[in-house]
C-alpha cells in the first residue's frame, strides 16, 4: 500500500473527521530509524497487514482511546494478573505493563518460524539424549566436551538416563527477535522453566475484549487451546501402564515472581498446584499429601530450577523440593517436565555451536539463523571483544532476565572496565555479541504511537509431536531507545497476532 | 483435596472467626462500661482477658483503652485482632486459586484496612489510649468485613470439601469461645448465695448475651426476662441460635461428616466417635442436671473435647504419618 490512503471499511465505527488528519498528528512521533519497523517499510508505506489497525486507531478519539486503555489496565489488575519484583521491599506486586496495540505477523512469516522452531527443538533434543548417552557429537568433535562439561547445568545425575520418548525438553519459550532485514533469528532459548504464557492467553483475552471489531475483521489465529495442548502434551510423557496419570504443578510457592502464572495454568488446566511440602516420596514414588491420604503423582510440570529440587540429589539447602524425587524419576515412576540437565542446551557459550548441532543430529541447514556470537574461551575472540566493549553487548552466561549484561554502546567506561576484568578472571562464563537493534514495533505512549524496540517468545511443545501455537508473547522495551524487554527491567508486552491465509 | 490447602482453609476461618470474637468482646465491654455496673473495672476486664484465653504478657494496668489498643493492635501478641487478621489473610493468599476472587478482595481489603501506616502510628495510638478518639467504629468496621466475607464465602465458593474446612474452622474456633465465655461469666450468673444481689446483675447478663450476638435471640424466646439459667441454657443448648455450642457443634459435625464422604468414612472412625459423643452430650443434656453437678468441669470437658477433635481432625488430614498412611 503506498502513501496514507487507507481503505474504508464500513464495518469499523469511523470519526466524522477526515481519518487521515488524526492519523499524522497521531504519528508525528513515529521516526524510523535503521531498525526493522513492524509497521511501515519505509516513511509513509505501510506494511499491508497494518492497514485496518492503523485506521481503527486513527478512528478512535483520544478519549475512547484512554477509556479502552483503562479498561484494560483494571482488567488485568482485576484478575491479579501481576508478577514481584525481587530486591525491593514494599510494593512488590506489580501489574505487567501491556500495550493496547497488536503485533501482527502474517502467515507466510510464521510458517518459516514455526519450521524453524520446530526443528531447532528437535534438533536441541537429539543433543540432550546424545550428551547424557554415547556424546557422539563430541566424540565427533563438533561441540567441544569443554563446552558442555563446565556448563553450570550440566547434570552428571542424567548420565546413561532413559527418560520417557526421549524427551527432554518438553516446554520451551524461545526469544526470537527481527534483524533490519526483517529476517526473525533466534537470541535465546529457554529450555529449563521458561515463563510468561499465561502473559499471552491473559492478553490475547483482554484483547478479544477490548477490541471485539478489530479483531474479527483480522483473521486471527486462535492460542486458547494452548493449556490443553500443554496437558495433553504432560499426559503422553506419563510413565508406562498409568493410563490416568496424575498430573501436578510444581511451584516454588506464593513468593515466587511467577506465582500468578503457575496459579493461572494449574486452573486452566485443572490440575493441582503443589508445592514442594506437599509431595513426599516413599519406596521410589512419589505422592502427594491429600485430605484422603496419600495420591500417586505421575507427571509434574516443575517450575522449581533443577538446583532446588531434590536436595538429596542437587542443592542440599533447598527447602523448596522433595527429598527422593530424583530417584523416583530415576526409577521411571515419576515424569518431570522439563528434564534435569535441559539448561546445558540453552547455555549461552553453547548457543554458539547450536547450528552446527542442528546439520549434524539432522543434516539441515538452521531454518532460523543466531545471532553472530563470540566466545570468548577463543584467544582471538576474546581480544576482538576486550578491544570493542563499547560497540558488543555482553552476557553471562549463565543468567536470564537482563541480569548480568554489559551493553557496549549505552555502558560507562568504569562498567566496561569492570567487565573486561571478569571475562579476563572467567572467560567461560561470558559471550558477546554485536548490538543488534530489535525491530521496533507502535506503541501506545501517551496518546500518541511511537515505535519501540520488540523481541517474540513463541512457546513450544514436544510430547508425541511439536506443536507450537500460533503467536506467543510480545515483549516490549518500553522506554525510548531501551532494548531491554524483561519485565523484572521496565518491559511490558503486547498482544500477538498470527493470521490465518 | 491437598492436605496443606485444607490445612489453610481451616485456619484462615478459625483466625477470622477469633479476630471477630475478640473485637465484639471489647466493643461490648467498652460500651458497657459506661453505665454503672455491679462490676468494678478491674473485674469487667480480668474477665474480658479470661474470656480471651488470658493472652501472655497482657495485663490490666487501670487503663481499658490501653488494654483495647493492645489487644487489637499489637503484632507482637499473637491472639491480637491484627495479628488475627494477618494471619488469616496470609492463609488465604497461600490458596490464593482455591478460594473466589470475592472473598480474596474482602479479606485483602480488610487486611490494606487494618495495616494501613496511621493505625499503626504513634499518635493514633496516644489518641486511643488517652481516650481522645474512640475505637468503636474501627471494631464495628473490623465486625462488618468479618461478616460479609463469611456471606460472600457462602456465596461464592463452592460447597465441596474446602468450604467444609472453612465450617469446621469457624465453628471449632467458636464453640471453644463460647465455652471459655461462659465459664468466665460463671460467677456472674451463679453468685453464692452469701453474695447479695443489688438489682444490677442485669446490665451484666445483658453484657455476657451481647457478647455471643444473643441478645435479641434470648428475647425472642424468653422475652426480656433475663434469669441465669436461661441464659446458660440458650448460650448452651439452644438449637437455632448460630452462637450456641450446641449449635456450634452440629454445624461442625455436619461439615465433618460431608468431608468424610468424600475422603472415606473407614478412616474417620475415630474423629466421628469423638464428634458424635460431643454432639450427643449437647443435644441430651438438660440445665437442671448440668447446674446441680460441676459446671466448670462441665465447661472444661467441652473444651477439651474441641481440642481433641483439632488434633484428631489435623492427625486424619493434615499431618499424618507417611507410614501410617501407605498402610492404610
Amino acid at each position: 500500500m503506498r502513501g496514507f490512503r487507507l481503505p474504508l471499511y464500513s464495518n469499523l465505527p469511523m470519526q466524522p473527521t477526515p481519518a487521515s488528519h488524526l492519523e499524522q498528528a497521531a504519528l508525528k512521533n513515529y521516526l524510523l530509524d535503521h531498525a526493522y519497523d513492524e509497521m511501515f517499510s519505509a516513511p509513509g508505506e505501510l506494511h499491508e497487514h497494518y492497514g485496518p489497525l492503523l485506521e481503527q486507531f486513527a478512528s478512535l478519539s483520544v478519549e475512547e482511546l484512554r477509556r479502552r486503555k483503562q479498561s484494560a489496565d483494571l482488567s488485568f489488575l482485576n484478575q491479579g494478573i501481576t508478577f514481584t519484583v525481587y530486591g525491593r521491599e514494599e510494593g512488590t506486586e506489580r501489574i505487567f505493563p501491556y500495550d493496547l496495540l497488536p503485533r501482527i505477523i502474517t502467515s507466510a512469516e510464521w510458517a518459516v518460524v514455526e519450521r524453524g522452531l520446530t526443528q531447532r527443538i528437535t534438533a536441541l533434543n537429539l543433543f540432550l539424549r546424545d550428551i547424557y548417552h554415547e556424546g557422539r557429537i563430541l566424540a565427533d568433535g563438533v561441540v567441544p566436551r569443554q563446552v558442555v562439561y563446565s556448563c553450570r547445568h550440566f547434570r552428571r545425575q542424567m548420565m546413561g538416563l532413559q527418560v520417557p520418548r526421549n524427551v527432554y525438553v518438553a516446554v520451551c519459550g524461545t526469544d526470537l527477535i527481527r534483524l533490519e532485514s526483517g529476517e526473525f533469528v533466534v537470541l535465546e532459548d529457554n529450555l529449563r522453566v521458561p515463563s510468561g504464557v499465561s502473559y499471552m492467553l491473559t492478553n490475547r483475552r483482554v484483547m478479544k475484549r477490548i477490541f471485539p471489531h478489530l479483531f474479527r475483521t483480522y483473521n486471527v489465529r486462535p492460542i486458547e487451546q494452548y493449556t490443553q495442548l500443554l496437558l495433553g502434551t504432560l499426559r503422553s510423557l506419563a510413565p508406562e501402564g498409568r493410563p490416568e496419570p496424575n498430573i501436578v504443578l510444581l511451584s516454588p510457592g506464593v513468593f515466587n515472581s511467577a506465582y500468578f502464572e503457575h496459579a493461572y495454568l494449574a486452573r486452566q488446566m485443572g490440575i493441582e498446584l503443589v508445592e514442594g511440602r506437599d509431595l513426599v516420596t516413599h519406596d521410589n514414588v512419589c505422592y502427594m499429601r491429600t485430605t484422603s491420604g496419600l495420591r500417586r503423582v505421575d507427571v509434574i510440570y516443575r517450575r522449581v530450577d533443577d538446583d532446588f529440587i531434590d536436595p538429596l540429589a542437587f542443592r542440599a539447602d533447598s527447602i523448596l523440593g522433595v527429598a527422593g524425587l530424583f530417584n523416583a524419576y530415576r526409577a521411571g515412576n515419576v515424569t518431570l517436565a522439563n528434564a534435569f540437565g535441559t539448561g546445558v542446551a540453552d547455555d549461552k557459550a553453547l548457543y554458539a555451536y547450536v547450528p552446527e548441532i542442528i546439520r549434524y543430529y539432522l543434516s539441515e541447514d538452521p531454518i532460523l539463523k543466531n545471532v553472530e556470537t563470540f566466545l570468548l574461551t577463543r584467544r582471538n575472540e576474546r581480544q576482538h571483544v576486550l578491544a570493542n566493549l563499547d560497540k558488543l553487548v555482553v552476557k553471562a552466561v549463565g543468567e536470564s532476565g537482563g541480569y548480568g549484561m554489559l551493553i557496549g554502546p549505552q555502558s560507562t567506561a568504569s562498567q566496561r572496565e569492570d567487565f573486561a576484568r571478569k571475562i579476563e578472571a572467567d572467560p567461560r562464563n561470558y559471550i558477546a555479541q554485536p548490538t543488534v537493534s530489535f525491530s521496533r514495533a507502535p506503541c501506545l505512549i501517551g496518546d500518541e504511537l511511537e515505535p519501540r524496540h520488540v523481541d517474540l517468545r513463541p512457546y513450544v511443545l514436544y510430547g508425541d509431536k511439536v506443536t507450537i501455537v500460533p503467536g506467543g508473547l510480545t515483549r516490549v522495551a518500553l522506554k525510548r531507545g531501551s532494548l531491554v524487554v524483561n519485565s523484572s527491567q521496565g518491559g511490558g508486552s503486547k498482544d500477538t497476532w498470527v493470521l490465518s491465509e | 483435596m491437598l492436605a496443606r490447602v485444607a490445612d489453610s482453609l481451616y485456619w484462615m476461618s478459625r483466625y477470622l472467626e477469633r479476630a471477630e470474637h475478640s473485637t465484639r468482646l471489647l466493643d461490648v465491654n467498652l460500651n458497657m462500661m459506661l453505665d454503672e455496673g455491679p462490676t468494678s473495672a478491674e473485674r469487667r476486664w480480668q474477665r474480658l482477658l479470661f474470656a480471651l484465653g488470658n493472652p501472655k504478657d497482657v495485663k490490666w494496668t487501670g487503663n481499658p483503652y490501653a488494654l483495647t489498643h493492645g489487644l487489637t493492635f499489637d503484632t507482637t501478641l499473637k491472639s491480637s485482632i491484627l495479628s488475627c487478621i494477618i494471619a488469616a489473610r496470609e492463609n488465604s493468599r497461600h490458596v490464593r486459586e482455591q478460594i473466589s476472587t470475592e472473598q480474596w478482595h474482602r479479606l485483602n481489603s480488610l487486611y490494606l484496612q487494618v495495616t494501613r501506616p496511621e493505625m499503626q502510628s504513634d499518635m493514633h495510638a496516644e489518641a486511643l489510649i488517652s481516650g481522645a478518639e474512640q475505637p468503636s467504629e474501627f471494631l464495628q468496621q473490623v465486625m462488618e468485613a468479618v461478616h460479609q466475607f463469611q456471606g460472600v464465602t457462602d456465596s461464592t465458593m463452592s460447597h465441596g470439601e474446602g468450604w467444609q474446612f472453612i465450617q469446621v474452622g469457624r465453628y471449632i474456633e467458636r464453640a471453644s469461645a463460647t465455652a471459655l465465655l461462659l465459664e468466665a461469666y460463671h460467677d456472674d450468673l451463679f453468685r453464692t448465695p452469701e453474695r447479695t444481689s443489688d438489682g444490677n446483675e442485669y446490665l451484666d447478663w445483658m453484657g455476657l448475651l451481647r457478647s455471643a450476638t444473643a441478645f435479641e435471640a434470648y428475647c425472642k424466646v424468653y422475652t426480656a426476662d433475663l434469669t441465669p439459667d436461661r441464659i446458660f441454657e440458650f448460650l448452651l443448648l439452644d438449637e437455632e441460635f448460630p452462637h450456641s455450642l450446641r449449635f456450634s457443634i452440629d454445624s461442625m459435625q455436619h461439615a465433618l461428616e460431608a468431608i468424610q464422604v468424600e475422603s472415606g468414612k473407614s478412616r474417620a472412625e475415630p474423629l466421628r466417635r469423638l464428634a458424635g459423643r460431643l454432639q450427643a452430650m449437647l443435644s441430651y443434656s438438660s440445665v437442671p442436671e448440668i447446674l446441680n453437678g460441676d459446671v466448670v468441669g462441665y465447661l472444661h470437658d467441652i473444651k477439651g473435647q474441641c481440642r481433641a477433635i483439632h488434633n484428631t481432625i489435623y492427625e486424619l488430614y493434615v499431618d499424618y504419618s507417611i507410614q501410617a498412611a501407605l498402610a492404610g
